[in-house]
């Protein structure tokens, strides 16, 4: 599943064991791809010594308030970026 | 040296106190490599000299650079790499995006998940940013922390948090501050502090 800039979607809401690169506060929660970062090699594998599994990089724009919403703040967000295994398109549940 | 202890760790900064499990692990596995003839103790004694040489000043010369040359500043904003290597400054593999503070947005840098930070550009992160308590509340309620920093976001300003979570890494491209017109590329360059680039400061005059 690829996304482009613009799109909503939710971070998968799953703790695999391991070494991953998706901050807990971000699971489950939904926001806006801000832009396409391209294709790196998937850190999941990279740290266990593993190569050749490029996966794309997206960053996505969280709202704070979506985010942390017992300290509501306006305007501000959150842009985290985050592996294309992580997402699916907002709607389709988690 | 004793025989026991043959090896002096000269990269070991506190000579007086015993070596720690990894300091004597990266010692054992650095001769290791050296003798092994994967690199030399000469190209390790370089390339610290380089981490070393690595400082904010760096980072201070691209956005001084930036405030006086709009086509730098554009072609920084689409590609920091590429930036950083206009100006002589290697980025190696890394991958910079410079973001902009205008008059109604701010952006600030954490690493929340370790400490990640331009280091090609800017050398070393300072001690707080690699502190649980910065990463943990910069994204939770930056204007609170921005304002232990000293520094007051007014509410119409909105907060662009960016988190160094994969690839990337950030620097902040303040505004420049009013009073400075003519000031030379040099002058300019001093007025842009380490904190002004991870945005927890902004410059000042």
């Amino acid at each position: 599943m690829s996304f482009s800039a613009g799109d909503r979607v939710r971070v998968r809401e799953m703790y695999p064991p391991g070494h991953v690169r998706t901050p807990f506060y971000v699971r489950g929660k939904a926001g806006i791809v801000e832009r396409v970062v391209g294709e790196f090699d998937n850190p999941e594998e990279l740290a266990y010594g593993r190569e050749g599994d490029k996966r794309i990089l997206y960053r996505v724009r969280f709202a704070q308030r979506d985010v942390f919403p017992q300290t509501p703040s306006g305007s501000d967000t959150i842009d985290v970026e985050i592996y294309e295994h992580w997402l699916v398109p907002e709607g389709d549940g988690r | 040296m004793s025989t026991t202890h043959r090896h002096p760790h000269v990269y070991h900064p506190e000579h007086h106190l015993p070596s720690t499990y990894y300091e004597k692990l990266t010692a054992a596995v650095m001769e290791l490599l050296v003798e092994k003839g994967f690199f030399t103790a000469e190209d390790v004694r370089r390339e610290i000299e380089a981490m070393d040489e690595r400082c904010p000043e760096r980072g201070a010369r691209m956005v001084a650079r930036a405030w006086i040359d709009p086509a730098f500043k554009a072609r920084m904003l689409e590609d920091g790499s590429a930036a950083m290597r206009e100006l002589g400054l290697d980025p190696g593999d890394m991958r910079l995006m410079v973001v902009e503070n205008t008059p109604s947005i701010h952006n600030v840098i954490v690493c929340t998940l370790c400490s990640c930070y331009p280091r090609m550009l800017m050398g070393p992160p300072p001690a707080w940013y690699k502190s649980r308590p910065y990463r943990s509340r910069v994204v939770r309620e930056p204007r609170k922390v921005l304002a232990e920093f000293g520094l007051q976001i007014p509410d119409e300003v909105t907060i662009r948090v960016h988190d160094s979570s994969a690839d990337l890494r950030y620097l902040v491209l303040p505004m420049r501050p009013a009073g400075t017109d003519g000031w030379s590329e040099e002058r300019l360059a001093a007025l842009v502090t380490r904190d002004a680039m991870i945005g927890t400061a902004v410059p000042r005059v």
